[in-house]
Formats: structure tokens, sequence, C-alpha cells
């Protein structure tokens, strides 16, 4: 979205105005990110720092990979709700399978993408409402999840644990990770010619069918890639806690899709961007409890302070956009 | 033979179908023990989400995008206003409800301003709303340990021949939704607005009002619902709604209302009810464990729906 080409760039005012206007919304991501990290360093100096990074940013990377695999099935026009309880279904088997019999967790994961294949050709096929097969999906996800791991436990493999744990020069590992996944998936989405047509199947899918693209195909290619994401997400969660537990994902559901619309995504229309969902799941991640911590905010009122960051940053988006028109 | 096959092309029949099968399954297993026993207790579960998935159904046929995510926190926070306003005394059983009616509705008028104001897509700004309603209810309700009065938890328990009274009353309101639905204006513009919303705004419908009735009306009886299951559960809860989020979206799609909105199904919203509270209780008396009963009620869902399949596009 927001793809200003220097050729088209208008200069009557009005216009002008209008493409400022869709600048400025462009980087209302980075905007919000920025003044959730002001407010951290004006009320705790000592956070804006290598270590104080390394530990605000701590679940960042897991957010930022479940909102990227969010965004892939948002820029086809669908809602995974399951993405949650998926993560915590791959935890599961991280902690266990992955560590106690490589090949096996490997197979299970690969066969979680397929899976995760399979749902996108069914939607497409019967013409599925997708809010409902991931609602009922994300049963099932559960359920597995418990079944791997009856009791919270598990240890990650050590290979995880200490990619995890890297300590890189000058540049937090969180930062260096999320610069890193924003790069790949911007590049893959945004810039190659098959991205156009996995966005184009959200933008105008009829035009898409006549142009002799397969939607099914665009359709299991986005849901693949969002089961791939949701898989990298588990596996960094696991990582970082070092065990696993059924529940430990849950929240990314909510988390996940609050993340790409922060990020300037939308709905319907294909209209997405890595580089703001990155950012969005890191405002999230920040917002979530560095920020309320250092607020004094009390437990009762943290989550209300998150729906109030949201719709606070939703309302400057309107207020940005309404001049675009 | 052509009535049966009218009733066979009825998009609801296939959630009853659906709780006959599951009801069968379930005696087949005990040897007919409980049959009965089994029925009372789905049809007093089912209520609750019969209540939520009719407001849900109206919120969904509004179109594309249209859902209420906050009803689990607006359940949680009405339960609690219901308890502390009755205080435990019959007398004021009748206030507690309306305080109840009168929270949810204040809810849904608020999710609505969201939409309306910030031009906010309704799943985020439900979404949003949700937290901020869960966090009041999280300081509002904190140690509350009130107890229903006595005269309103036996009234939720109320069972005339083996059917609950509250039942009853839901059919009664479910039978006046559906006329709110198909016969009068207020459901006529709900109908027209998923449709084509520019259209029903271009024949002249007050699509702001009907959208702002709407979601009052969810939150309304999402509010209500609150009160009922604090009463039937004997006290409040802030997890009290949790299960509702999914379960009132999906009666709404099992029973036969598209989500594409524009066509609802107010009686497929019970059959749906009935066939997830038997499901649930069938994997409970073939004694599988949660991880089980968690898998299969996920693969039912999605084989239902498959089956079911989706409507032609209409875009």
């Amino acid at each position: 979205m927001t793809a200003i080409t220097p050729g088209t760039l208008p200069k009557s005012s009005p216009r002008g105005s209008a493409a400022r206007a869709r600048m400025l919304r462009g980087l209302l991501p980075a905007l919000s990110l920025a003044l959730v990290l002001i407010a951290i360093a004006w009320l705790n100096p000592r956070a804006i720092s290598y270590f104080g990074f390394n530990l605000m940013l701590n679940l960042a990377i897991p957010i930022a990979l479940a909102t990227i695999a969010q965004m892939y099935v948002i820029a086809g026009n669908e809602l995974d709700l399951s993405i949650g309880t998926f993560v915590g279904f791959v935890g599961c088997v991280t902690a266990t399978w992955l560590r106690d019999a490589p090949l096996i967790g490997i197979l299970v994961l690969i066969g979680s993408i397929g899976v995760y294949a399979l749902l996108g050709a069914l939607i497409h096929l019967r013409n599925l409402p997708s809010i409902v097969v991931t609602l009922g999906m994300s049963f099932v996800w559960q359920g597995l999840a418990i079944l791997v791991l009856p009791k919270p436990g598990g240890k990650a493999p050590d290979w995880l644990l200490s990619i995890m744990s890297f300590k890189p020069p000058y540049i937090p590992f969180p930062i260096l990770a999320a610069l890193l996944i924003a790069a790949v998936v911007h590049f893959g989405l945004m810039r190659t010619s098959y991205g156009v047509i996995l966005r184009g199947s959200g933008g105008n899918a009829a035009a898409l069918r006549r142009a002799g693209w397969s939607l099914l195909r665009t359709k299991v290619v986005l849901f693949a890639l969002t089961g791939l994401f949701g898989v990298l997400s588990g596996m960094a969660l696991i990582g970082i806690t070092t065990s696993a537990d059924a529940n430990i994902g849950n929240g990314y559901t909510l988390l996940s899709i609050a993340g790409v619309i922060l990020g300037g995504g939308e709905f319907v229309g294909g209209r997405v961007s890595p580089i703001g969902a990155v950012l969005g799941a890191l405002t999230l991640a920040l917002a979530a409890s560095p920020l309320l911590t250092f607020m004094h905010i009390p437990p009762d009122w943290q989550v209300a302070a998150n729906g109030a960051i949201l719709i606070i940053v939703l309302a400057a988006r309107v207020l940005i956009s309404r001049r675009e028109r | 033979m052509t009535s049966v096959r009218t009733l066979l092309e009825k998009p609801w029949i296939w959630s009853f179908v659906g709780a006959l099968v599951v009801w069968l399954a379930t005696i087949a297993f005990t040897g007919g023990y409980g049959a009965g026993g089994m029925v009372t207790a789905a049809l007093s579960l089912a209520v609750f989400t019969v209540i939520v998935g009719v407001g849900q159904m109206f919120v969904i046929t509004l179109g594309p995008g249209n859902v209420d995510l906050s009803l689990p926190a607006n359940i949680g926070l009405a339960s609690a206003v219901a308890m502390k306003v009755m205080g435990g005394s019959d007398s004021m059983i009748l206030v507690g409800l309306l305080a109840a009616l009168a929270c949810g509705a204040a809810i849904g008028a608020i999710n609505y301003l969201l939409i309306w104001a910030l031009r906010i897509p309704p799943i985020i700004a439900t979404l949003s709303a949700s937290f901020i309603i869960q966090s009041v209810d999280i300081s509002y309700g904190r140690g509350l340990q009130i107890k229903p009065p006595p005269g309103f938890a036996d009234f939720t328990n109320w069972q005339v021949l083996g059917i609950p009274v509250l039942a009853m009353l839901t059919v009664v309101f479910t039978i006046g939704a559906a006329l709110a639905l198909q016969r009068m204006i207020y459901g006529r513009s709900v109908l027209a607005i998923g449709q084509n919303i520019r259209a029903a705004w271009l024949a002249g419908v007050h699509v702001g009002r009907i959208r702002f009735l709407t979601y009052t009306l969810c939150g309304a009886l999402g509010g209500i619902d609150g009160a009922l299951l604090a009463g039937y559960f004997r006290g409040a809860n802030v997890d009290i709604g949790n299960e509702y989020l999914l379960a009132s979206i999906a009666v709404v799609v099992i029973g036969g209302t598209s989500v594409a909105g524009g066509k609802a199904n107010v009686p497929g919203v019970w059959g749906a009810g009935l066939f997830l509270v038997l499901l649930l209780t069938m994997l409970n008396t073939f004694g599988v464990s949660a991880g089980v009963r968690l898998v299969l009620t996920g693969l039912i869902i999605v084989g239902v729906i498959t089956a079911a399949g989706g409507e032609k596009a209409v875009r």
C-alpha cells in the first residue's frame, strides 16, 4: 500500500496535499512506534539501552512472525482466527518431539503447513467463510496441543535456544530479527511479480481470474505462507520461553489481527504492508507491558490501556485518511 | 411428499437434523438411559447461546465484516452488574435485570459509536471495546461473591414437565425476533443493508440508525444473557461469557445465516444451539479426553460448514 511512484506525484496543491496525507498515512505505523518509544524514554531513560531493548522486545519476534502470518491471509481478504492456538500447537510440538525425535517433529510441522494449504483449498473450492473454518480449526489445534503436551513443560531444542539467545554486537537481537523479517517479507510480497498476484487476489479476484491466474493456487499459497510463519512464530516463542504450555499462544490471534491493522493493513482489498505489520507488532509488544509498567498502570487496567492505544492509533489514521479523500 | 421436500430445502433443517443425530448417537451409547434428562439439560444450556446468537445474527446480517467480538466481555460485566444491583434480595430482581439490560445496551451503543466516529472495521472496534470492558469488569467485579436472589436462581432453573421455563420464554422471544426480521420495517432494513448497503441507502433506509439499533440490540441481549447466566450458575464471574464468542458466531453460521450478510435465519439458531450443546454432552458421555473433545468439536464444526456449503459468490 501507499506506493507513491515519483512519476505520478501530482503538482497541483489539493492533490499534492492528498499525496502528503497518503505518505503520512504510510508513516503512521512508524510514528506510533516512535511515540511509544519516546514515552518509554521519557518515563524511564535507562530502558533505552542494549539490555533494555533486549528485555522489552523479548517477545516481539514471535509476535511479529504471527502478525506476518495473519497478514498473508488478510492480503487475500480472509481472516485466521486459529493462528493463536496454532502457535500454541507448534510450541508444544517444538518443546517435545522436535527435541526428542527431530525427524518426526519436522514432519509434523511440515504436515501442519500442509493442513493450512488444504484449508486454503477447501475455503476456495467450497466458497466457505474463513472466519468459521478457522474458528473450528482453533478448537482442533488447541485439542492437538493438549494431546501432545497435557501438562505445561517440555524443553526447547538446544540449537533453538542458542539461536534465540544470540547477542549480536551493538544492535539488540530482536531489532535485528525484526529488520530481517520485514525485509524478507517486503521483498517477497511487494517486490516480486507473484507477490503482486497474491495481493491482487484480495484486490480484484475477478480481474485475476480473467487474466488466467489460478485463484485456487493464490489462496493455497497464502494459507501455506500463514502456516509457515505460524510455525516460525511458535518455534521462536519456545526458543525464548524454553518450555511450552498448550495455551501459550492463545492471545496471539487478536494480537496478530491488531498488529496488521495498526501497521496500515486493511481487511479487504489486498492492502497490506509487511513493514507496517512488523512495526505494528513491535508497537503492540512495547505497549502491551513495558510502557504500562513504566506508567504505573495497575494490572487491572492494562488490558483497557491496550484497547485505548488501539483506538487512539486508529482514530489518528482516520483523521489522516479523511484528508486523503 | 412435497411438504417433506420443501422442509428439506429450508437451510435451518440441517442443524436440527444434526442435533437429532447427535442425541440418538448418545442414547444409543447409554442404552436409552437419560434420554429425557439430556434434552432438558440441552434446552436449558442452549438458551444462553440462542439469546446471544440472535443478537449476533442481526449484526452479522448487516453485511461482511460486521461482527460483535465484545459479547464475552459484555456478558461478564453485565453478570456482575446484575448481581450487584440485585444484592441478593428478591425485590430487586427486576431492577437488576433492567440494569444488566441497560449496561449491555450502552456497550452496544459505544461499539457503534466507535465504528461510526472512527470508521474502524467493526471487528477491531468491538475488539478494542472488549479490552476496555474487560478491564472495567475486572476492576468492578473484583472479589464479587454475591449470590443471586433465591427467587431469581429458582426462576432460571424452573422446569415444567421437564421443559425449562426459560427455554419456553426464549422460544417466544425467538418467534418475536423472526417476526421482527421478516415482517417489520426494522428487520427488512437490516436485510436490505446486508444485501447492498448503498442500494439500501438510496432506497431511503436510515442506514446509520438501523446499524446503531442493531449493535445496541445485540449488546442489550448480551447484557440480559449475562444476568441470566449469573442466575443459572449462581454467581457472576469475569470469565462467564468466554465461550460465547465462538459459540455465538458458530450457531449463527451453522444455523444457515449467510456470513456475507443479507440472509438471516432464526430457527437455525435454535437448531445449531441444541446441536452444539448435545455434541458436547455426547463427547462427555463417550468419556473422551479434553484434547480429543476439542479436536472432534473443531472437526465437526468444519465438517458441518463444509457440508452445508457456502453460497455462490454474490460479489
